[in-house]
Parts: C-alpha cells; sequence; structure tokens
C-alpha cells in the first residue's frame, strides 16, 4: 500500500516537472541571457583586465568614442572632434545629455580625473600604459577636453573605446572609496547600470534611464551568466536559457555546426596563437635556423581543419588580418606545400646540427586545457615525424605557466597567444619590442625596435604602415616565436536576437541588440 | 556532562590550528601567484599590487598578519573578486551548498533506506540483486559523467528541467544537482540498511514479534527500524564528508556558485585568502558538528562520558 | 566472489596482454583517422579519438594506470592505517587514547580540499598522486585495526609471547599482524574503487595524470565531452570502469561475508 503512494506521489511531481518546464515559455519579458565565461574580477575599470570585465564594463559605461553595431568608430560621450594638423592633438566635444545614472551630467572633468587616476602609480592599473603616448590632458570648459600627444597615435580613437579611459565620477570614489564598485553604487554613464551581482553566478544589467541614447536601446535588462564550463553553456543554450554564448566547446563544434548552423556566428578575431621560444637559453639562443626548422615543420593547414576545427585561419604572420590600415607580412614559406616546408626544415635542422642519431629534444610547456593539449600533441607528432625531435609535453597551470614563462629559466618552447587590445597593427607589433614586459621571447632586436620607434613618429599613415610593415617582416625573419594559427570568436546567437554585428574585436554591445517580434 | 563537552572543545583548538596552518602552507607552496595574467603586468604595477596585498613580506609576516585579522574575524579580502571579502564570499556559496547537501542527504537517507530494507526483506531474490545493482550505479558512475548525462536528457533533449541554475527561480533547478550528488550516498546507505536489516531481522525479538502475528510493515516500523538505522546513522558524519567532496564536482558541472566552486576555482586562481577561508569554515564546521554528535551521544548513552 | 574475481583478473589479463596483440601505440595520432567509431579497420576494436589515437590500446593502458594508482594507494593507507592502527590497539592506555584523538580529529579535515591543494602545489606528480589519495584513506584502515587488535591482544597466544618474552615490535608484527589480514584484505578491496574514483575526480579538475599517459578516469571525463557526437568514447571506457569498480565493491563484500562466518564460528 506504502509502496503505491509512494508511486503515485512520484508520478504527480514528475507530472508537475513536466508542465513546469525550463522557462522557455516563462515570462522571458525584454530580458536578454548572455554567457560569460568567468567572473570579472573587478568592475573597477583601471584595476580590471579580463575580457569579461571589458564586456561587463563596455555594457555599464561609455567613453569618448564607441563603436557602432556595424563596428565603425563612432560618437560616443563625444558628439564631435577635431585633430590638429601635426597629429598631436585631439579637441572633443562633450554632449550636453550627457548623465550618469544618479542624474549629474557627465563633463570634461571626468575624464581628467579618470585618466589621472588610471596613470597614477598608486592604482596599480594594468592598462596605465594604454595612454603611454599621451602628453596631457586638459578640460578646457565642462564640454570640451583637449588630449595632447607625443607622438601621432593615429589609434587614439580605438583606444579612446577602452574601458579604462571612461570617465569616472569623482564624488563617487570619495564616497565610497575602493568599495565603488558594486551594485547599487557603481554608477554609469552608459546604456546599462549594474543590478545586482551574485559571485559566480550572474550579472544583472537594468537600463539606464538617462542614457543620452536610451531611446535607441530596446532590451531592458541583461543577465550575464557566469559559466566556466562550455559544456554546461552549451547544454543551457539548446535547453533555451541562454540568447547569446560566450563561445562553443571545441568538442561539440562539428556538431554544433551541423545542427544549429544558422546560430553559430564565428568571425575572424584580433588574437594570435603562438609557440614562443625562450631566446635566452640554448639550444634557441643564437640558432635562428634551428627556430625556423620548427616552425617550418608544423603542418597549419592541418592543425586548423582537423585540430582546433572551429573556423581558425593559419597564421603565417604576427598581425592577424583585419586590421584597420595594415597588411600583414607573410613567412617566405607560407605558399609553399607541407612536404616542401618538411624538406627545407630538415636541411635547416642538419646545419643546425643534429639528425636522426642525434635528435633534438626538448620541452613544449602549454596551459592545462583540452584544446592546448590537442594542438601540442599533434605539434608533437609533426615534429617527431618530420625531423625526427623528441619532444616532452609538460602541462602546467596558467599561473604555473607564466612565472616560469617570465622566468625564462626552464622554458624552452611554451604556448602563449596574444589578443589585440585596440585595431590597430601596433598592439600586436609593440609586443616583440626589446622593452616590451609582453615580450616573452626576450626578443631584442636593434633594427626592429629603431624601425617600431620611427613608425611611431610618422604622421602620414601612409609611412607609418610601411615601417611597420617592414618592422613585422624583420621580425617574423628572425623567428622568435612561431605564429600558429589566428583566433576567431565563436558565439550561438538565439534566432530571436536580433542585430548581432561580426565584430573583429569581438566587442557586442548589448544596446545593440533587440528581440524580434515572435509571432 | 560541562567539563565533557569544554574537553572536546579544548581538543578541537590545536586541530584547528594545525588545519590553518597546513593549508596556509599549502596553498602559499603553490607555484604561480594570484595576480599573474597571459599579459605580463609591467613591473611597477606588479610591485604595487603585491605591495597592496602583503605579498611581498616573508612567509611568517603574512601569516601572522592574517592570524590577527582571523582572531577578529576578518578572513580577508579575496585576491581574485577584488570588490568582495572573502566572508561576502562564503556567505553567499554556503548557503547554496548547504541546501544542496542538506537535500542531497535527505533523498540519499530516503532512498538508500528504502531500497536497503525492500532489498533485505528479499533477500536473495531477483528483487533484491535488482534493487542493489541500480543502488550500486551511484559508485560505479563517477558523478562528473552522471550530471551531465541527466542534463543532456532531462534538460536539453526532453525540456522537462532547467538545464542550469543562475536565473531561474524554479525549485525543479535543484532536482537534478541533488539527484547526482545523493546517489553515490544512495548506494552507501543502501548496502548498509541492507546489511544490517538482514541482520537486525534474524534476531530473537524479531521472531518473536512475527509469532506474536505483527505484519512485516509494522514488524519494520515498530522494531526493526530503530536498531538498523545505527550503522546508517554513525555513517552520517562520512557521509556529509563525502557530499561535501561530491558538492565540488557537481558545482563545477552545473554551474552552481557554491562553496565547492569558490574553492576549486580559488585554488586555481591562487587566491590565497579565499581558500583559506573555506577550509578554515569547513573544517570549523565539522569540528562543531563532531562535537554536537559526541554530545548528544553522551547524552543519550551515558558510559561514553565516562570512558 | 568468484565471479568478481574472475571478471576482475580478465580485464586485468586483457590490460596486460592486450597492448601486444594491438598494432597501435598509445601515442601514434592519426589525422585522418580521428573519431572513428569501433571497426575491425585498422583493428580499431573500441574506435579511435579525436586526434586519431587508437582507443583500444589507450584503453587498455589507462587500465593499467587506474588500477595501478588504486593499488598502491591503497597500500600506502594499508601500510600507515595498519602500523598506527596495531600500534595504538596494542599499546593501549593513554598512548592509545591520544593516538584515536588525532585520528578522530583527523577526520575533521576537508580531506578533499588539501588533495586538491597538494595536487595544485606540488604539479600532478604521479608519484604523489598515490600519496595523496592513500592519504585520505588511512583513517579508516587505522581504526579498524586499532579495534581487532584491542581484542585480538586479549587472546592466549599473545599472553604466551609475552610471557615467553618475546619483544612489543615482534608480537604486533609477528603474531598479530597476520590475524588482522582478514579484515584488512577487506578493506583494501573496498578501499580500491574509493582510490579509483578520486583518482578520475581529479582527472576531471585537469589535476590527474598527464597526457599521453591516460587512465580510466581521464578516459571517461574526455568522453563526457564527446558525449553525442562519438558515444564509444564514453561508453567504453565508463562500462569498464563502472564493471571494475562493481567487481570490487562486489568481491569486497563477499570477502566480508567470508570473514564474517570465519569469525562466527
Amino acid at each position: 500500500m506504502k509502496l503505491i503512494r509512494i508511486l503515485l506521489l512520484t508520478v504527480l511531481l514528475v507530472g508537475i516537472a513536466a508542465c513546469g518546464g525550463s522557462g522557455d515559455d516563462k515570462d522571458r519579458a525584454n530580458v536578454l541571457h548572455r554567457g560569460l565565461a568567468i567572473d570579472p574580477e573587478t568592475l573597477d575599470a583601471h584595476k580590471a583586465r579580463s575580457i569579461q570585465a571589458a564586456d561587463i564594463l563596455r555594457d555599464a559605461g561609455e567613453g569618448l568614442v564607441s563603436y557602432s553595431a556595424s563596428g565603425e568608430l563612432t560618437p560616443g560621450v563625444a558628439e564631435s572632434w577635431e585633430v590638429s594638423e601635426d597629429g598631436l592633438t585631439y579637441t572633443f566635444h562633450l554632449r550636453d545629455n550627457a548623465k550618469w545614472s544618479n542624474g549629474d551630467a557627465v563633463i570634461a572633468e571626468h575624464f581628467v580625473f579618470s585618466v589621472q587616476r588610471l596613470i597614477n602609480p598608486e592604482t596599480a592599473a594594468f592598462y596605465a600604459q594604454l595612454l603611454g603616448d599621451v602628453a596631457g590632458l586638459e578640460a578646457v570648459d565642462d564640454r570640451t577636453l583637449v588630449i595632447t600627444l607625443e607622438r601621432p597615435t593615429p589609434y587614439l580613437l580605438s583606444l579612446l573605446t577602452h574601458p579604462a579611459t571612461f570617465p569616472m565620477h569623482p564624488g563617487s570614489l570619495a564616497e565610497h572609496g575602493d568599495d565603488f564598485a558594486r551594485p547599487g553604487t557603481l554608477l554609469s554613464n552608459g546604456a546599462y547600470v549594474l543590478a545586482a551581482w551574485v559571485p559566480g553566478s550572474v550579472l544583472k544589467l537594468t537600463r539606464n534611464e538617462l542614457y543620452w541614447n536610451n531611446a535607441a536601446t530596446a532590451i531592458d535588462e541583461v543577465q550575464h551568466h557566469v559559466l566556466t564550463q562550455e559544456m554546461t553553456e552549451l547544454a543551457r543554450y539548446r535547453a533555451g536559457e541562454i540568447d547569446i554564448t560566450a563561445s562553443v566547446p571545441p568538442d561539440s563544434f562539428q556538431q554544433v555546426k551541423a545542427e544549429l548552423g544558422d546560430q553559430l556566428h564565428v568571425a575572424p578575431y584580433l588574437g594570435v596563437y603562438y609557440y614562443g621560444y625562450n631566446l635566452t637559453r640554448p639550444p634557441f639562443k643564437d640558432n635562428p635556423e634551428l627556430r625556423q626548422a620548427l616552425s617550418m615543420a608544423i603542418d597549419r593547414e592541418l592543425l586548423v581543419e582537423k585540430i582546433t576545427g572551429r573556423g581558425e585561419s593559419v597564421a603565417y604572420s604576427w598581425v592577424p588580418p583585419g586590421v584597420d590600415n595594415y597588411e600583414p607580412t607573410v613567412l617566405s614559406y607560407a605558399p609553399l606545400t607541407q612536404a616542401e616546408r618538411n624538406n627545407i626544415a630538415r636541411t635547416l635542422y642538419k646545419s643546425a646540427g643534429y639528425s636522426e642519431d642525434n635528435p633534438l629534444q626538448l620541452e613544449l610547456r602549454y596551459n592545462t586545457s583540452d584544446t592546448q593539449q590537442r594542438v601540442a600533441l599533434a605539434i608533437q607528432s609533426m615534429w617527431r615525424d618530420a625531423l625526427g625531435v623528441e619532444t616532452t609535453l609538460i602541462n602546467e597551470e596558467f599561473q604555473v605557466l607564466l612565472a616560469n614563462m617570465r622566468d625564462r629559466e626552464i622554458t624552452q618552447v611554451f604556448r602563449s597567444s596574444w589578443i589585440g587590445d585596440y585595431n590597430d597593427a601596433h598592439t600586436f607589433l609593440s609586443v616583440m619590442q626589446s622593452d616590451s614586459a609582453a615580450n616573452m621571447p626576450a626578443y631584442a632586436s636593434e633594427e626592429y625596435d629603431s624601425l617600431m620607434q620611427r613608425a611611431a613618429s610618422q604622421v602620414d599613415l601612409d609611412r607609418r604602415r610601411l615601417y611597420l610593415e617592414e618592422a613585422e617582416r624583420v621580425m617574423l625573419a628572425d623567428h622568435p616565436a612561431i605564429p600558429i594559427y589566428f583566433y576567431v570568436s565563436k558565439h550561438l546567437v538565439s534566432p530571436r536576437v536580433a542585430g548581432w554585428g561580426d565584430s573583429v574585436l569581438d566587442y557586442h554591445y548589448s544596446q545593440h541588440l533587440s528581440f524580434k517580434a515572435v509571432e | 556532562m560541562l567539563r565533557y563537552a569544554l574537553l572536546r572543545l579544548l581538543g578541537a583548538i590545536p586541530t584547528l590550528l594545525l588545519v590553518i596552518v597546513l593549508a596556509f602552507l599549502m596553498v602559499h607552496a603553490a607555484p604561480g601567484g594570484p595576480f599573474d595574467e597571459e599579459r605580463a603586468l609591467p613591473a611597477d604595477v606588479a610591485a604595487k599590487i603585491e605591495a597592496a596585498y602583503h605579498l611581498d613580506e616573508t612567509l611568517p609576516q603574512q601569516f601572522m598578519r592574517y592570524m590577527s585579522g582571523l582572531l577578529q574575524g576578518d578572513l580577508g579580502p579575496s585576491f581574485r573578486y577584488r570588490d568582495y571579502t572573502v566572508s561576502e564570499l562564503i556567505g553567499s556559496g554556503f548557503p547554496v551548498s548547504l541546501r544542496l547537501g542538506l537535500l542531497a542527504i535527505l533523498l540519499a537517507l530516503l532512498v538508500g533506506v528504502g531500497s536497503g530494507t525492500i532489498a533485505a526483506l528479499r533477500q536473495g531474490s531477483l528483487l533484491d540483486r535488482v534493487v542493489m545493482s541500480f543502488a550500486m550505479t551511484g559508485i560505479s558512475i563517477p558523478v562528473f559523467v552522471v550530471g551531465p548525462v541527466l542534463v543532456l536528457l532531462f534538460a536539453v533533449k526532453l525540456h522537462w528541467l532547467p538545464a542550469g541554475w543562475s536565473g531561474t527561480e524554479s525549485v525543479w533547478k535543484y532536482l537534478l544537482p541533488v539527484i547526482t550528488l545523493a546517489l553515490p550516498q544512495i548506494a552507501y546507505i543502501a548496502r548498509l540498511t541492507r546489511a544490517s536489516m538482514i541482520d537486525v531481522l534474524s534476531r530473537d525479538f524479531i521472531r518473536t514479534a512475527r509469532a506474536q502475528g505483527l505484519g512485516t510493515k509494522a514488524i519494520i516500523r515498530f522494531h526493526a527500524l530503530k536498531p538498523a538505522m545505527l550503522p546508517v546513522l554513525s555513517y552520517m558524519g562520512p557521509a556529509i564528508a563525502a557530499i561535501l567532496t561530491g558538492s565540488v564536482v557537481v558545482e563545477e558541472v552545473f554551474g552552481i556558485p557554491g562553496l565547492g566552486q569558490f574553492f576549486v576555482r580559488g585554488a586555481l586562481n591562487r587566491d590565497y585568502t579565499l581558500v583559506l577561508g573555506i577550509v578554515i569554515f569547513y573544517a570549523t564546521l565539522i569540528i562543531a558538528l563532531n562535537l554536537i554528535v559526541d554530545i548528544l551521544y553522551g547524552v543519550i548513552d551515558p558510559r561514553v562520558r565516562h570512558r | 566472489m568468484k565471479k568478481s574475481a574472475g571478471v576482475l583478473l580478465f580485464i586485468l589479463l586483457l590490460a596486460i596482454v592486450g597492448p601486444w596483440l594491438s598494432p597501435n601505440d598509445y601515442l601514434g595520432t592519426n589525422f585522418d583517422a580521428l573519431l572513428r567509431s569501433p571497426q575491425l579497420a585498422g583493428m580499431h576494436l573500441f574506435g579511435t579519438d579525436d586526434l586519431g589515437r587508437d582507443l583500444f590500446v589507450r584503453t587498455m593502458l589507462g587500465i593499467r594506470v587506474t588500477l595501478m594508482v588504486a593499488v598502491v594507494a591503497s597500500l600506502v593507507s594499508l601500510v600507515i592505517g595498519v602500523t598506527y592502527g596495531a600500534v595504538a590497539g596494542y599499546v593501549g592506555g593513554r598512548v592509545d587514547a591520544v593516538m584515536m584523538r588525532f585520528v578522530d580529529t583527523l577526520y575533521a579535515l576537508p580531506f578533499i580540499f588539501f588533495v586538491i591543494l597538494l595536487m595544485v602545489a606540488f604539479e600532478r606528480n604521479f608519484l604523489l598522486i598515490f600519496v595523496a589519495i592513500g592519504a585520505i584513506n588511512w583513517l579508516d584502515m587505522a581504526r579498524i585495526v586499532r579495534g581487532q587488535t584491542l581484542s585480538l591482544r586479549e587472546r592466549e597466544f599473545v599472553d604466551a609471547a609475552r610471557l615467553t618474552g618475546v619483544s612489543t615490535p615482534r608480537i604486533i608484527f609477528r603474531h598479530i599482524a597476520p590475524n588482522l589480514l582478514g579484515i584488512v584484505v577487506v578493506y583494501v578491496t573496498l578501499t580500491i574503487p574509493q582510490a579509483i574514483l578520486v583518482e578520475s575526480f581529479l582527472s576531471f579538475l585537469g589535476l590527474g595524470v598527464q597526457e599521453p599517459q591516460t587512465s580510466l578516469g581521464a578516459l571517461v571525463d574526455a568522453g563526457v565531452n564527446k558525449m553525442e557526437g562519438a558515444s564509444w568514447m564514453l561508453l567504453i571506457p565508463a562500462s569498464l570502469l563502472a564493471v571494475i569498480l562493481m567487481s570490487f565493491n562486489f568481491l569486497g563484500d563477499a570477502l566480508r561475508d567470508f570473514f564474517d562466518a570465519k569469525h562466527k564460528q
């Protein structure tokens, strides 16, 4: 008897569950659900460095300049600007209806305050160097901001879309100190305000009625769900709980493409995936032939097609395609077949002193991740088959790998990547300058440095471009690193979302999105 | 009675200290620091941050600083979540983990005791074997397989249950994670119950009851259940510890913002204070629970006190 | 019991001998044969994985590694647990009380956290995996052994040995230990599945056995991600894992019944 009662109860419960559903008939109203790979480490724009923090900040703030839905630079807080003849002075005219979410007007002084805080060593801002070429910033009056530069910096406008350059509200910082960036206190001059944040779970952004362009914002609320496991994010998307995913798991890519092809958006992304050499120690120190041999022995086409298989493009240059006003230089052996490359590689390998009987033994370090592992395994295999190199794979945690890369004591070949901060070749090429902190291989070439310096002092954009391209050619020939592939951004976007545009910087402002009318 | 309780309490303090020291050393022993990033920090910025978080001090100094903060109830700021303190994060994550854990234990007890009893009653039969085999699946398939499979089936394919956690107010979001978490415990509890119930049912006083004409259900409810439950009760301690372990995986798989997930992220991100805070929090909790259980035992069984 | 033992032996034999029978090796990536379902072509009895490696050989390797980790970890916890428990039980009195108090307090530690921290701190040293897992499990063993030792201590043969002047360590090792055999065997058989699950959990977190080595746990973890596209990558290692775990559990139960019966005589 009791058993039957239990059974009935269970059936009833299941019945309720089935009716309740997973929420696709719920009151979805005007709420957009986006996936976020990890919690932002902070929403203090100066102390933040992750892509995720920048994504949230772009929804919850706005700089002088912004990007439109089609990826063009567009006026933000500044409604217009002029540039001087010598390219060293920019004058911005701010809108008079730009407001903070508490009603205060956004004035030029707020930008000055923000930049001062950014470059103040006490703040220890990661992007303090972003405005390194800026000589001075002056608020001529409430609506006029003048920026003077030390060098002509053609990409300044792109820089000014970066959250680190967003204005800050001095009153808010004075009142709340370091706690100003929390939900409820964080002021916004952008399309949305941070309403709530459950760490590890979700960030809620609600419409900022006082935003100057609020009328054009279609969506009332945006929820960014923190989903660290890509598989979980995909499951939720397929269950209809997430409208836009942050990524697509590599293991499921083919399947997703087959089943959800039109919802999958793959676009080039300004990032390069590379294997760096430790140039301070043997065997790669002073050994350009060996470095080139290893680079040539990698079948990038195969890698991109079969191993990563998400639409990445092969990288025979350092700067990805799609960068404004630039044509990347390509390594000389790009047009050859892999067989031809392998032949030349073998010759170089031999002249570096290695052979079948005396194989090169090296350690390849990469961070713990399925993708890196597959690439590493594939390359290990390629090096073995083409040259006889014996590679030991060492898989380290991210933090550990970074520390090792920086120390340059034990690393030989390491996996790394560089994502561009703004849309200009400089963000990539500056990495290889001898004084760059991001220069992991410790590449130091006088010729390269001087070419870069000359480029920096050019006002004429075409001449600048020539210097940059030459610099890239010089650097690539030296092989301080092996560019392998260029990143792509991959998102699943629900059919009910309209306004999604491909962006080479992967910026997708929620204010440009809307819901399609459902019949 | 009081003396007993106090003695046990005092005994707990060295344990807690040991835990703190061990955890502190291990976390700092891990190579890599909390502020390393793919794009290297400029040296002066890195130095500033390290100073702000006192990472430039020697280990003993950092330890003393941490302890003095701890004694005032301050678990420190999180190194990774720069806008939050460790206490806030624990306060946010613990209720979630607690609810999950409690529901899982309840489910495990219900299903485990139930199936173990059924199996015991029909010992040796096909039903016995079938029930026990089902129970065993809990310890034969890793939790990180069960979770995604359940999600795929019930959420993605059938749309019966929510696939995730955040943004859903629905109570049903608990179901899959709780089941996943409870499965291994169902297995252990079922086995314990079955063995114990078989043992109890063969005893004299049960035979007496049966001779008196009592039906099986009554026998179980009034005579067999309580004594058979003793081993299960003493398993509750390890069961809770096991739920704790399991919650780490379940929270990762379902994207649940509980302490388990915070811990793993913290360990991998070198969020020293968060990791330490969680370890101390759990250790304190377990020690406190053990204390309460011990005291209760002392109350129920006076022999224990005077040993 | 015989069935479980038989199954386990079969799997073990297969794991040892299997790879020799196959023309494939566990390293060999084959980019033309990615994700093939189980087939006879190329002797890919279990299919291939996403790098074209033969899964039969890799699964056999995985079984070897998993069993090795589990057995060694169990032995570690056995050695620590038995020594600790036997000493505590035999010496008794104050020493016993203190030692068991220590065990009680260790129970309070959230061990899994320490395992994770250990793995993170010392970078997935293969050896360390055994030690870490063994370090979790010795507590139960110690408790059981102590209990047994306490009751054995009162037996006549121990009195006899003591009277004839045999030293204490000798008594523990040559007289008491052999009588613990039964209970110890049972516990080892039941600890092994626990150790296997802990290793698979570590693999899930990325802290387990490292490539190109693999374990059943790592294979299962990889398989979960490919559940829909290449289901054999999950089904085969998961089934094998389940069979191994269940066999050990049944074996342990049967052994326990056996020793209990002996005891009751």
